[in-house]
């Protein structure tokens, strides 16, 4: 559309245009009296994006204000590109994870790549050098084509990023559950490292400084994304969708390189990726958090196709492009700098001082509107929250076990499994090792890749059973920050901050916005218990299809310090004869279980509860033990119990089995989901050691060295079958599952 | 003993070699940018994987128009040591200072993790340091990794003895007779798809990569003591 052809003010009331642009009536109103008078098209727009939630959070802030931000380690929490957290010797670690939800579920390809490649801008544009990549995917059970196409193109577009930009994929998550059937959720974390004095801002201060763009040219792809993610999929509706903006890993590996080699010149004042809302954002927010002005002339803007106006520029998320602040006078050198790589950078305009963000097109001002308007002064809403009829009829339900005729074939169904079958499928497809630092790569616990130059490591992880949090939010928010940490614990890792992808269904939903609320509150609990602040996040609402939300999925992305590489500790056995120790006893809790699920088809009663204080304990005393160097191997037990994870230990070694012996009611031994509960092998002579350590710990068997995985009961033999069966059955299930037709 | 390590735009894994290189294995290393010429002052030149160029147009195809190429095919016809790693051998192939060509894997997908070699030829300046036949565990990572040559030339270069190593856990990228890794018909310039920079740390990917920097190492020096 042209500009001549744009509505003009007075049309944009009559025809109440701003609604197809995702505004309610009250918030154009507001925008309004803000501007003293009725904006154009351009500005309009500007108001959209900016209060958009995806922008400006104006549902979840209240909610989000709760989450613990502080300790002694944060160097910035949340409200920058990424959080930053100090780990020694100058130097931090710098984290964000970011949902690309609503584009996955239409292009999954290019959907999910831009979701690497906008997180990995969110971590260099601090100024750090992006180490690792993880992911956390959603997906349908994979028996519709639909979900098997969007799964494998959705795996294929976050390896083509990671692998060609070379940022290794360290560890991930997927879980299965057709509740996300058509709406996937496709969750990517990056982790970066810098020195204390390069950590950089997104801030234009300074009058007359000087506002570079560099990157990519600015087209009319993904024009008010920030406003579609806001949205739910409706599959009819894909006619009406915007143009999906396409990544470019090499155009973004030279202008990341360029940006870290631009952080260490004194000309830069501040530097923001053009995320969500392009340049829209990154100009309101950078003027608005340093209390300046900006003025830009959008004719200097690279542009990628002809007559674009200034409300296509503004709203555009062509990907691969940041906003950059220098001192006056220091243009050319910066210009000159991004030009080695090949990479183009302009003057668009400068600092002013009136804390506007004013616009100029074609010799005219097509917008002018205060930045802090935009960028802060969004309306903010107390949503309605109400508790779902569901929630008390499944707290009120009578807890069960799961009927099972044949324990051994139980086994064999649950490795297979999606949610719990080897992810080898995905992670075969990332490259896990580039840059030489990567110590555990994906198939344990924890991700850990060696922090350069020194002998610590970081580990890190993505968790959140989903099922849990629709039972019990505010359970399953406590679950999901827990099972992190013990993932880096099992690693070797001390956890030491958080960052959040709230993945929801639409916060206009009572019963929606109260998951939403219940489960934050589970997640700032656990947060505080286990020292991990919440540093940097993200949320994503109104992951709905035809009205039906998903299961509430507020992922945990964690970061832990190995204090020395030698406490790296994986899942797999290491030698026969080390004795195995089961930490805390299973109890009854089959409520939003994998064997729930798999024999009853769908999920009911109470989640698994959580004492805070035990896992707490349990994990400190794990830890200390394994720093001790006196564990060979650790998991924690997750999906399918203890018998999955006796499994796993035994996969992932040569020539090692397992026999064991468990108490008490069979099923529940062996495929309970009790929370706080890790396996753990040890050499005999630390056996008195260890116990002295941990104290929950309870002797369960050995490893052997067989190919027989045996579980024994009360009353006789429960499991005994072969490595080789079950492993193969484990190892295959997904590929299988792709195969299928249907 | 001096290494160049090329830098091509795009290209990740500059930073691999260089550690193995240097903070490994101790010796000289040096960045060489794409656009500069002239490799006289260095004694091996290595070429890193990565996507040089995005992969655009297809691996390495781009990287042959770089002004460093000309340098680097002098060097390597100086009869001085050029390795070139995954898509340092797309590079290599692409420029004709060895034969074939690269298609997708056979499964379509890109792939990585530890795979399987044998050495298959010890009698090289890169491979002295192991024993014939011994088998290698290096990481690799491709989506391109799939080596094709045609039947004339496999009969070349097993007669003349070319192939380096091959692979030895099923070839699952789909390379003509397996191969892994090959010299030119000089013996000084070698292509491989595994990853032995990746391999130079027990904590990191093992220590089977190892024997064939030494190897490189080794040669030369025995050959600057010669001419000594």
């Amino acid at each position: 559309m042209s500009a001549m052809h744009e509505p003009n003010a007075q049309q944009i009331i009559d025809e109440k245009l701003y609604r197809q642009m995702g505004m309610t009536d009250e918030e154009f109103d507001r925008a309004v009296n803000m501007l003293g008078r009725h904006p154009n098209y351009t500005e309009t727009g500007l108001f959209s994006a900016m209060w958009s939630e995806h922008c400006s959070y104006k549902s979840s802030k209240p909610v989000l204000r709760k989450f613990p931000t502080e300790g002694a380690r944060v160097l910035q929490g949340p409200g920058e590109g990424a959080g930053i957290v100090d780990i020694g010797d100058n130097q931090a670690v710098v984290f964000k994870m970011e949902s690309h939800n609503s584009p996955s579920a239409i292009e999954p390809f290019i959907g999910a790549a831009t979701g690497a490649g906008g997180v990995l801008r969110d971590v260099f544009s601090m100024g750090a050098r992006p180490v690792a990549l993880v992911n956390s995917l959603r997906f349908g059970d994979l028996t519709d084509a639909r979900d098997r196409y969007l799964f494998e193109e959705a795996v294929a577009g976050i390896a083509s990023y990671g692998n060609t930009i070379g940022i290794p994929t360290v560890a991930g998550e997927v879980q299965f559950d057709n509740c996300y059937s058509k709406r996937p959720l496709v969750n990517a974390m990056a982790v970066g490292l810098l020195n204390h004095e390069d950590i950089q801002k997104g801030i234009a201060s300074g009058v007359g400084n000087s506002i570079i763009y560099a990157g990519a040219t600015t087209g009319r792809d993904g024009i008010h994304g920030a406003t579609m993610s806001s949205a739910e999929v409706s599959v009819e509706k894909e006619g009406e969708l915007p143009v999906m903006q396409a990544g470019d890993p090499f155009l973004e590996k030279l202008l990341m390189e360029a940006c870290l080699e631009l952080v260490k010149s004194d000309a830069l004042i501040g530097i923001q990726d053009m995320g969500a809302a392009g340049l829209t954002s990154s100009a309101a927010e950078m003027a608005s958090k340093a209390g300046y002005g900006v003025e830009m002339n959008l004719n200097l803007v690279p542009q990628r196709e002809e007559g674009m106006t200034a409300y296509e520029m503004m709203l555009s998320e062509s990907q691969e492009r940041m906003l950059i602040v220098v001192k006056k006078g220091r243009e050319q050198e910066v210009i000159d700098l991004f030009s080695s790589y090949t990479i183009n950078a302009v003057v668009v305009g400068r600092v002013t001082d009136d804390k506007m963000l004013r616009l100029l097109h074609k010799g005219e001002v097509v917008a002018e509107v205060s930045a802090d308007a935009l960028a802060e002064d969004s309306p903010v809403y107390d949503k309605k929250s109400e508790e779902p009829a569901y929630f008390k009829e499944f707290q009120a339900a009578e807890m069960t076990e799961p009927v099972v005729d044949d324990l051994h074939a139980t086994l064999k169904e649950l490795l297979q499994r999606p949610t719990i079958a080897s992810k080898e499928w995905i992670y075969n497809q990332f490259d896990t090792q580039a840059r030489s630092n990567t110590v555990i790569a994906p198939g344990s616990s924890a991700g850990v890749i060696r922090v350069s130059g020194t002998t610590k490591g970081l580990a890190m992880t993505a968790d959140c059973n989903s099922r849990f949090v629709y039972l019990d939010p505010e359970t399953g928010g406590k679950i999901a920050v827990a099972e992190a940490a013990r993932n880096l614990i099992c690693s070797g890792a001390e956890p030491i901050a958080v960052t959040d992808c709230l993945n929801f269904g639409s916060a206009d939903k009572p019963e929606v916005f109260w998951q939403f609320e219940k489960s934050a509150e589970g997640i700032s609990e656990a947060c505080l218990k286990l020292n991990a602040p919440v540093i940097s996040g993200n949320v994503s609402l109104s992951n709905e299809v035809d009205g039906v939300p998903v299961y509430p999925t507020p992922t945990i992305g964690m970061v832990g310090i190995v204090h020395d590489l030698s406490h790296v500790t994986t899942t797999e056995f290491k030698n026969a004869g080390d004795v195995l120790y089961v930490i805390g006893e299973a109890s009854l809790d089959f409520g939003g279980s994998e064997l729930q699920q798999m024999t009853e088809g769908k999920i009911s009663g109470r989640a698994p509860v959580i004492d805070l204080d035990v896992e707490a304990v349990r994990q400190k005393e794990l830890l200390t033990a394994i720093q001790t160097g006196i564990v060979q191997s650790a998991t924690d037990l997750s999906e399918g119990g203890l018998a999955v994870a006796l499994c796993e230990k035994a996969f992932g070694a040569k020539g090692l089995g397992a026999g064991v012996t468990v108490s008490g009611s069979p099923v529940t031994a062996l495929f309970s989901e009790t929370q706080s509960r890790f396996l753990v092998s040890v050499k005999e002579g630390d056996a008195e050691a260890f116990e002295k350590t941990v104290t929950d710990a309870i002797k369960i068997g050995v490893v052997t060295e067989s190919d027989s995985i045996v579980i024994n009961g009360d009353e006789g033999t429960l499991i005994d079958g072969t490595v080789t069966e079950l492993h193969a059955a484990w190892k295959g299930a997904i590929q299988c599952l792709l195969n299928s037709e249907g | 003993m001096k290494f160049a390590i090329l830098v091509f735009p795009g290209a990740g894994c500059d930073v691999d070699l260089f550690h193995a290189v240097k903070n490994v294995l101790g010796y000289e290393a040096e960045y060489v940018w794409h656009t500069e010429s002239g490799l006289e002052r260095f004694d091996a030149v290595l070429i890193p994987t990565g996507a040089t160029y995005g992969d655009y147009l297809r691996p390495g195809a781009l990287a042959k128009s770089s002004q460093i190429i000309d340098s680097l095919k002098a060097f390597a016809n100086s009869g001085k040591p050029v390795l070139g790693v995954g898509n340092g051998f797309q590079i290599l192939a692409e420029i004709g200072l060895l034969p074939g060509a690269f298609l997708r894997n056979k499964g379509l997908k890109f792939r990585s993790g530890n795979t399987k070699i044998v050495v298959d030829n010890t009698n090289t300046q890169f491979t002295a340091d192991y024993q014939k036949g011994q088998e290698l565990t290096i990481p690799f990572a491709h989506e391109f990794g799939n080596y094709y040559v045609d039947e004339d030339t496999v009969a070349e270069l097993k007669q003349t003895d070319r192939i380096v190593f091959t692979y030895a856990d099923g070839n699952s990228d789909g390379s003509t007779a397996s191969i892994a890794g090959v010299v030119n018909e000089q013996g000084n310039v070698l292509g491989m798809m595994p990853l032995p920079e990746r391999a130079v740390e027990e904590i990191i990917g093992g220590t089977d990569g190892l024997p064939l920097f030494n190897s490189i190492l080794k040669n030369w020096s025995e050959n600057n003591v010669c001419h000594a």
